[in-house]
């Protein structure tokens, strides 16, 4: 009998998915169901699932396994899934968004999610990134009435296509040479063979590099990012750049840092160009950005080059970094886009950078959480961005690439620069905020706070969660 | 006791948090309160020096939690001679900042109070952080309430000035940081386990060549907060720019943290490196010294004036610093409580006269002596002060970093001497031009002496500044063993490097000295 617990957190989601759709196939027209709720037992399932198989090591038909490493990212994704689900409960009002078809569509991706974090095998991993993919395509044109979001759906779904075929093509070349697909077996093959002069593999590894690079929208490869997360609406901007550069993340480190381990000197320097050109371009051009979601969409760049200092130091202390940045970085950055979205309007976004000025006299409480989220993505203490900043910088230093945390401090300076220029407008302009949005539903503020409650947690009292990482790559790898 | 230092204003700031305060009705509540807490605070400093003990050079009222095992970062705060006093004076700075803007703030108080005791907090915490880790945690902390109240309750240019200040300081630490990272994992490589501890670092065997890098990085981002010559354009646009508070706490002892740094972070930690850029950091002081000097003296403006003045005081205590001898490095601490009390107390008064008259220029004054005869006083006992006039405290100051300079390397002296000589040219020059002379604008005629409320808060001030001028020992007594374990530590490493690499002598330093006559007063 197959051992079939490892599935259990992505069955759980999968099932509040399809329960999602029929209760909405059964809804009566006008009538109200709480299908968000239904999402938050699912993913309440998929918590206790991953708690429960903590320490385990299932692995289930040989190709899903919750080590500990993809139950963390497990956990990271639920906590992005309930915070989405509850900064999306008066926006779909609002806005007249299609509920059900909401709600399963963000379930589906993180089932999508869930299983890349844990896949064991690049065709899985490949059938995960399709999964949850093309659940965001569609979200970020849920707006069907908006020009800007079908553009930006559009834009996102063509590159992410050209991507995917870019990582099948590297999943190809991987197997035509190591004649399997399966990553443990992968790795003790290309261990065990000296085929580092073998132009071919560097060819599949390229590939694949790329695929990753595009999905967790590294430089030059990010060219979809400000447009996609400019046109979506700023929840599923949230959402996507969040949840799908946690799990991206999660299955590039399993990738590269276990089944091509023994090249990793082929592909650091390659990776740190990559980072090096990711925070550069990132803060440099959020400088001169104007609006606040495209402002974050080169900041959430600028974050993945951070992440990609972790993954190039390849030791320990980088493993756990990417981990507890991940989710450092997960929560900051969708309580931002939580702020956005609960200021936002039927017919206004209100997401210029101008629409903020003088929003502490209008909107004290809101103006003081999107600070601390700001200082945490800008990595100043006493907040989890720092931490994460902090963690993965020592990473650095710890496998001698001085180099990098320098150019990481140094950028991270500058995207404070424009990560400042909102609180600028929101504390030190007079003019009254042309934010008039409704108060702020009582779910949404829950949210809010939960998540300001947790970032300032991580930052002031990390231990709990740093131990987690640390004892989370301890069993892979 | 250290951690209730720290912890109380926080805790006031949290407290305020939860006060209501929508429409102002709470405002006079919330600043008694707040006034409360920072002189409680000040309570507990002086109880910390009272019960001191100034023969050991040990950290005392040590504190040590385990917080980030993994990695060997530990709550760990202490204080010893040179700290001690330097939280005093933050605790001291800190209710008369906030007299100082009692009524000059009237738009959100609240929130002016709580960064303001945020503010404290961090500072404190800065001083008595014997963890690279905290100490870095409070580093940065403390630029978010800074950048607040510069931005939100500062002059027409603020935001330039609020931003200038945040990310010039920022990328010097943060280079800092990486240099923090770094020497933790060389402690990982010789010893097996991350440490952030300093007094473990201390011990630390780092090769020169890599000491040279990591004290650039740690001098770098004190330098930008001395502020050291070339790095200080950041601090006449800030000073200028802050409220009155701020401008008092950015001078009394933001800047002291630069100083404070090198003392004892840089020095210490990479000797041998220190030795090596000891003679060029004395250069920049010693250019920052006349710079200052000169460019104070044709300030039009007088809180510009006073910001120029610090970058030239400050050189002082950076070239008091680089002697790293009993003399200078005394003097050195003790230039830094001097100029936190004279400067502070400059940035107060000059707070005052704005107030009234809006403006900080000094042609729009004149004749004031006839007016408001005892603002006049206070204002001349400052002045003095800070010129250094003996029995005033910027004097004891002065002149022991000049006799340790001296015996260090003659030639530094004789153009700090200069400097001495031009601030008793722009302050007394300021001075009477404000004060002197007939009253030249109507305007000025009929300007309020001093209220009850801001005699409270100058003086102490003055007091201070008398007291330290009179009875320099009971400033120095508590120093006295800290500084000289200090000295001893840095030649005691710069010397077993020498042995090891058989140099028969070391030609730039002299041999520890023995202790000096005090001057006596």
């Amino acid at each position: 009998m197959t051992d079939f617990s490892a599935i259990v957190p992505m069955l759980c989601v999968t099932l509040a998915a399809l329960a999602v759709m029929g209760a909405e196939a059964c809804r009566a027209k006008g009538e109200d169901l709480p299908l968000g709720g239904l999402g938050i037992v699912g993913l309440a399932g998929a918590a206790a699932g991953a708690v429960l198989l903590w320490n385990r090591n299932a692995a289930s038909f040989g190709v899903i396994v919750a080590d500990n490493f993809g139950l963390f990212v497990t956990l990271v994704l639920v906590a992005v899934g309930v915070l989405t689900i509850m900064f999306s409960a008066p926006v779909v009002r609002r806005d007249g968004l299609p509920a059900g078809d909401y709600y399963a569509l963000i379930l589906f991706s993180i089932a999508g999610m869930i299983m890349m974090a844990c896949a064991n095998d690049l065709l899985v991993v490949f059938i995960a990134l399709e999964i949850l993919s093309i659940a965001v395509y569609v979200l970020t044109g849920i707006r069907r009435d908006d020009p800007r979001a079908t553009e930006a759906a559009f834009k996102y779904f063509l590159l992410g296509a050209f991507s995917s075929a870019f990582f099948l093509y590297g999943i190809a070349f991987t197997y035509g040479l190591s004649g399997s697909t399966r990553l443990d077996r992968i790795g003790a093959y290309l261990a065990a063979q000296a085929l580092s002069d073998n132009p071919l593999i560097l060819v599949g590894l390229g590939f694949l590099l790329v695929g990753f690079a595009f999905k967790i929208s590294a430089v030059p490869f990010h060219m979809w990012t400000p447009d996609a997360y400019e046109g979506a609406p700023a929840i599923v901007t949230g959402f996507m750049s969040t949840g799908v550069k946690t799990a991206a993340f999660a299955a590039f480190a399993r990738v590269f840092l276990s089944a091509f381990e023994p090249f990793s000197g082929e592909w650091a320097p390659m990776v740190w160009l990559l980072a090096v050109a990711t925070m550069i371009l990132g803060t440099v051009v959020g400088v001169a950005q104007s609006n606040l979601k495209r402002m974050l969409a080169y900041s959430s760049i600028a974050h993945g080059g951070y992440l990609l200092v972790g993954l190039i130091a390849a030791n320990d202390v980088g493993k756990a970094a990417i981990l507890f940045y991940l989710a450092a970085y997960a929560i900051t950055n969708l309580a931002a886009f939580g702020v956005i979205a609960l200021l936002g309007a039927r017919d206004q976004a209100n997401d210029e950078l101008r629409d903020y000025a003088g929003l502490w006299h209008t909107r004290p409480a809101l103006a003081a959480l999107m600070t601390v989220c700001l200082l945490s993505l800008g990595g100043l203490p006493p907040t989890a961005g720092f931490i994460g900043k902090w963690y993965v910088f020592s990473a650095a230093v710890s496998a001698g690439y001085y180099g990098l945390a320098v150019i990481g401090v140094l950028t991270s300076v500058i995207s404070v620069f424009f990560y400042l220029r909102v609180v600028v407008m929101m504390y030190m302009t007079d003019r009254p905020a042309p934010v008039a949005a409704a108060p702020a539903s009582g779910l949404g503020m829950a949210a809010l706070v939960a998540s300001i409650v947790a970032i300032l947690a991580l930052g002031v009292l990390p231990t709990p969660v740093l131990n987690l990482a640390v004892a989370s790559i301890a069993t892979i790898f | 006791m250290l951690t209730l230092s720290w912890v109380l204003p926080l805790a006031g700031a949290l407290a305020l948090l939860v006060i209501g305060n929508a429409d102002g009705r709470r405002d006079g509540v919330i600043r008694w309160l707040t006034l409360l807490v920072t002189v409680a605070t000040f309570g507990v400093t002086l109880a910390i020096w009272a019960g001191f003990d100034s023969a050991s050079a040990d950290f005392q009222f040590v504190e040590r939690a385990a917080w980030i095992p993994a990695f060997g970062i530990d709550y760990y705060v202490g204080v010893d001679g040179v700290s001690l006093l330097l939280v005093v004076l933050t605790a001291f700075l800190s209710p008369i900042a906030l007299l100082s803007s009692w009524g000059a703030i009237e738009r959100k108080v609240k929130e002016f109070s709580i960064f303001m005791l945020a503010l404290e907090a961090a500072m404190i915490g800065v001083f008595i952080s014997l963890d690279l880790f905290l100490f870095y945690v409070f580093w940065d902390a403390m630029l978010v309430p800074m950048y607040f109240l510069i931005g939100i309750w500062g002059y027409d240019q603020r935001i330039y000035a609020a931003i200038k200040f945040l990310l010039y300081t920022m990328a010097g630490s943060v280079l800092m940081l990486v240099a923090i990272l770094g020497l933790a994992w060389l402690h990982n490589d010789a010893n097996g386990a991350y440490s952030f501890d300093l007094l473990r670092l201390y011990t630390l065997e780092i090769a020169p060549e890599t000491q040279r890098w990591f004290f650039l990085a740690f001098t770098v981002a004190f330098a930008i907060k001395v502020p050291l010559f070339p790095f200080h354009t950041w601090l006449p646009d800030a000073h200028v720019q802050a409220p009155t508070a701020g401008s008092v706490i950015l001078a009394g002892v933001l800047l002291k943290m630069g100083t404070y740094g090198l003392l004892r972070f840089s020095f210490p930690l990479f000797p041998d490196a220190a030795a090596y850029f000891a003679p060029m950091l004395a250069l920049l002081a010693v250019v920052g010294i006349i710079y200052g000097a000169l460019v104070a003296m044709v300030q039009p403006d007088m809180k510009k004036l006073v910001a120029y003045s610090s970058v030239s005081h400050l050189g002082f205590v950076v070239l008091g610093i680089c002697a790293m001898n009993v003399q200078g490095v005394e003097g050195a601490i003790y230039q830094m409580l001097a100029h936190g009390v004279t400067t502070g107390g400059l940035f107060l008064l000059v707070g005052m006269l704005s107030d009234r008259r809006h403006t900080r220029l000094i042609s729009e004054f004149g004749g004031l002596k006839a007016v408001m005869p005892r603002l006049t006083a206070v204002f001349m006992i400052i002045t003095l002060a800070s010129i250094g006039l003996p029995g005033l405290n910027g004097f004891i100051g002065e002149f022991l970093i000049m006799l340790g300079a001296f015996r260090w390397d003659p030639r530094f002296v004789v153009f700090a001497g200069l400097g001495v000589i031009l601030s008793a040219v722009y302050m007394l020059w300021m001075f009477q031009r404000v004060y002197y002379g007939e009253v030249t604008h109507e305007e000025n005629a009929k300007l309020p002496d001093l209220v009850p409320r801001e005699w409270a808060a100058a003086v102490p001030l003055c007091a201070v500044a008398v007291v330290m001028g009179i009875f320099p020992t009971l400033f120095l007594r508590p120093m006295e063993a800290s500084v000289e374990a200090l000295i001893s530590r840095v030649q005691a490493r710069q010397n077993l490097r020498v042995e090891r690499l058989e140099r028969p002598e070391r030609p730039e330093r002299p041999e520890r000295p023995e202790r000096p006559e005090r001057p006596e007063r």
